[in-house]
């Protein structure tokens, strides 16, 4: 299993370039100067993995789905109180790799993951692990908003009341109002607790699903394209409150929107066609990616 | 010409309509059918209906009224003394020309006015049908003729026929809600001639059934009891019991197996389950009353109760038996329906599965699954053939399983079963029966439409 590992964290060599220093490699017909170095035909991770401080630490995750090889020998950490983002085209394998860290992969029939995924140093694909308190310390915010068909309170006070968080009513009243704060919610919704969830808008529902997620006060959060759904409007706030929940959790978000990754992230992963092409810093990987792929990738080449 | 021989032909020119107006509509562009505002084909319908319909219309009506007009004249041309016969006597008469005219034996076989009188009626028959034929292939060249006439390219056919189309469509719903209605007068006129006889609250409360009446005055022991009381707490018993068995069954199979069941059990366990279904009611009636009702009794003696060898238990249990599947079937597909969004949702909180189907698939199905479940009560009422052969005929007032009773649609099967005088209150009340039976599923779906309607407003 640890047979290429060493290939896996390759020393970063450019990221100490200064930004706007060229390095032509080959001629470009773009404005903006190329410095990637590293092939379109490379496939190993570029860039550092590792973290000081990691909460989950992937090595060498393998994930089928029957035949089809999804996603191919991916390790990288996910920093404490650092915000993560994933990107690459439709079908790299972002959200297949998300799922696999909180294991909602099991689900799927057909899916089979290898490789090692450790949270906090204990391995979460160990026989022994329970899913249960595993999912309740990683939560997960969906693509679309799902609310349950439940009032908002009780959508909120779902995951608390399962694992029995609270002895008492008066509790259990002030986590749902706690959770809803943090999720910047409250004032929108305090009136009307009792109303069911699914009538709030689309942005609301959203902040209603990470309000339900941050009631069990999990370590991680993992968000699956959490904007995609939404407006503007409602997608500029899910971004302040990432940016607020980043304090207090490791997050992890899938985005199609570059834009969204930059402005939220500390860190960026770029995914393609299964493989996990380079990771670094999101000021690096946007202003001067090394694998020509990332490249082509934030340049719009493709994508 | 016979009505079918004219069908027929009727069949033929429409036929032969549809090319003379494709032709026509192709001819008039000049062999360009682009140059058309319509497909030719739709030019050759336009034609068909314009002679078929108002000839079939026409061919329909007088078909239906033909018989009554004709004996009405016939009736205008008897002598006086017959004619001014009372009506029931009257109607004799009536029937023994129709009975001549078709060659069946007959009353009165020589009598000169009979005869004649039916000798009118086989011509004006014949004239009639002969008038018929003529009006029928008239109206039907001439209708085709008409909308061959009015062919050109600029003729919007398309539009035309799909007119057609709609109305056609808005006969056929009309012709069900129709039937429906004439269904429930028809009980509803015959309940009224019950409740001629015996009061309206007697029937709903009285708590003794036992349709006899006297043929004679004098007759001993003639006094009837027609209290529907026990019919309906009966089969109310025997639904209650026959949903203690298929909603927990069905419900709990219907979530085995769309959220636990592996692919391959599926394909297998779920046509196995529906094939219940497809077993006829009078199977399960003999499986009530040959293997589970002695079988009822015969544990009831070994625990030391009195069980009836036909009881509302063994019944109950068989017709919740057939019930199963109808449950399961329908809440397995509401269950189905539940996006995987919102198990997903729960799994990721870290819920365990039975959890997320517990606080958030059922819950979120439910207003299909009680809707479900309100159906399988009103077939569970309107269930005839298993409480015919296993709960009995005695009509009991009792809350006890173990007892005969009988039900509502068993009274109706015996009222109506044989020879019977359509004037007796014996005979009347199967309908009287009938009705309130209707009126208690109905106001059940009306329930159950309702209770769905309303979740589905909370839910989505």
């Amino acid at each position: 299993m640890n047979a290429n590992r060493e290939v896996l964290c390759m020393e970063p060599e450019l990221t100490e370039t200064p930004i706007g220093v060229a390095t032509p490699v080959t001629p470009t017909t773009d404005t903006m100067p190329r410095r990637a170095s590293v092939g379109r035909d490379v496939r190993n991770t570029v860039g550092t993995i590792t973290v000081p401080n990691p909460r989950m630490e992937a090595r060498d995750v393998n994930v089928f789905y029957g035949e089809k090889h999804a996603l191919k020998g991916v390790s990288i950490d996910i920093g404490a109180k650092e915000v993560v983002a994933f990107i690459g085209p439709s079908g790299c394998g972002k959200s297949t790799f998300l799922r696999c860290l909180n294991r909602m992969n099991d689900t799927v029939s057909g899916c089979r993951v290898a490789g090692q995924i450790s949270l906090d140093g204990s391995d979460i694909y160990d026989r022994k692990v329970d899913v249960v308190p595993l999912r309740a310390q990683v939560g997960m915010v969906f693509q679309k908003p799902n609310p349950f068909p439940k009032s908002i309170y009780e959508n909120v006070a779902f995951g608390p009341r399962i694992h029995g968080l609270v002895n008492h009513r008066n509790e259990l009243d002030e986590l749902v109002e706690a959770s809803l704060r943090r999720a910047g919610l409250w004032e929108e919704v305090k009136d009307r607790l009792d109303q069911p969830g699914t009538g709030l808008s689309g942005g609301q529902q959203q902040r209603l699903c990470i309000a339900r997620t941050i009631a069990v006060s999990p370590d991680v959060i993992l968000m699956d394209e959490p904007c995609s759904a939404l407006d503007p409007i409602a997608t500029a706030k899910i971004e302040e409150l990432i940016d607020e929940l980043s304090q207090n959790f490791s997050i992890v978000i899938v985005t199609h929107s570059m834009q969204q990754a930059a402005r939220v992230s500390q860190r960026t992963a770029y995914f393609h066609l299964g493989h996990l092409i380079e990771v670094g810093s999101t000021r690096d990987i946007f202003t001067s990616p090394q694998h020509e792929l990332t490249e082509d990738y934030i340049t719009g080449r493709f994508g | 010409m016979q009505p079918t021989a004219l069908m027929i032909v009727l069949l033929v020119i429409t036929s032969a309509a549809y090319f003379f107006g494709r032709r026509r509509a192709v001819s008039a562009a000049g062999g360009q059918p682009r140059y058309l505002n319509s497909l030719p084909a739709y030019y050759g319908f336009y034609t068909s209906l314009w002679s078929g319909l108002p000839a079939l219309v026409v061919l329909a009506l007088w078909l239906t009224l033909d018989s009554s007009v004709i004996t009405h004249l016939v009736v205008a041309g008897l002598p006086d003394e017959l004619r001014n016969l009372p009506a029931s006597r009257l109607s004799l008469v009536i029937n023994d020309i129709h009975n001549m005219v078709s060659g069946n034996v007959v009353s009165r076989p020589d009598d000169p006015v009979m005869l004649a009188a039916a000798e009118r009626y086989r011509e004006m028959r014949t004239l009639s049908l002969a008038a018929l034929t003529v009006v029928v292939l008239a109206l039907a060249a001439a209708g085709g003729a008409f909308a061959w006439r009015r062919i050109h390219t600029d003729l919007r056919a398309r539009n035309a026929v799909e007119r057609m189309v709609v109305l056609v469509l808005v006969g056929c719903s009309t012709l069900a809600i129709f039937t429906t209605i004439g269904i429930v007068l028809s009980v509803l006129f015959e309940s009224i001639r019950f409740f001629q006889a015996v009061p309206l609250t007697d029937f709903l409360f009285g708590l003794s059934w036992s349709p006899q009446m006297a043929i004679r005055a004098d007759q001993v022991g003639s006094s009837g009891a027609f209290g529907a009381v026990p019919l309906f707490a009966g089969t109310l018993l025997i639904s209650f019991i026959a949903m203690l068995v298929a909603v927990p069954v069905g419900l709990l199979a219907a979530i085995y197996l769309s959220e636990y069941a592996g692919p391959l059990l599926r394909a297998w366990a779920k046509p196995v389950l529906e094939i219940l279904a497809g077993i006829p009611t009078v199977v399960y009636g003999f499986f009530a009353a040959l293997t589970v009702a002695p079988l009822m009794r015969d544990w009831g003696s070994a625990l030391g109760f009195h069980v009836a060898s036909e009881s509302a238990l063994a019944a109950g249990v068989v017709m919740g038996i057939m019930i199963i599947p109808f449950v399961s079937s329908l809440s397995d597909d509401v269950i189905n329906a539940v996006p995987q969004s919102l198990r997903d949702g729960a799994l990721a909180l870290g819920a365990t599965q039975s959890e997320t189907i517990r606080r958030v698939v059922i819950p979120a199905a439910l207003p299909g699954i009680v809707g479900g479940i309100l159906l399988a009560i009103s077939r569970a009422i309107g269930e005839t053939m298993i409480v015919v052969m296993a709960a009995g005929l005695s009509a009991n007032l009792t809350a006890n399983p173990l007892e005969a009773v009988t039900t509502v649609t068993v009274q109706i099967v015996t009222l109506l079963v044989g020879d019977q005088e359509f004037d007796s209150p014996k005979t009347l009340a199967a309908f009287a029966l009938g009705l309130l039976l209707f009126l208690v599923t109905l106001v059940l779906n009306v329930i159950a439409l309702y209770v769905v309607r309303k979740y589905r407003e909370q839910y989505e």
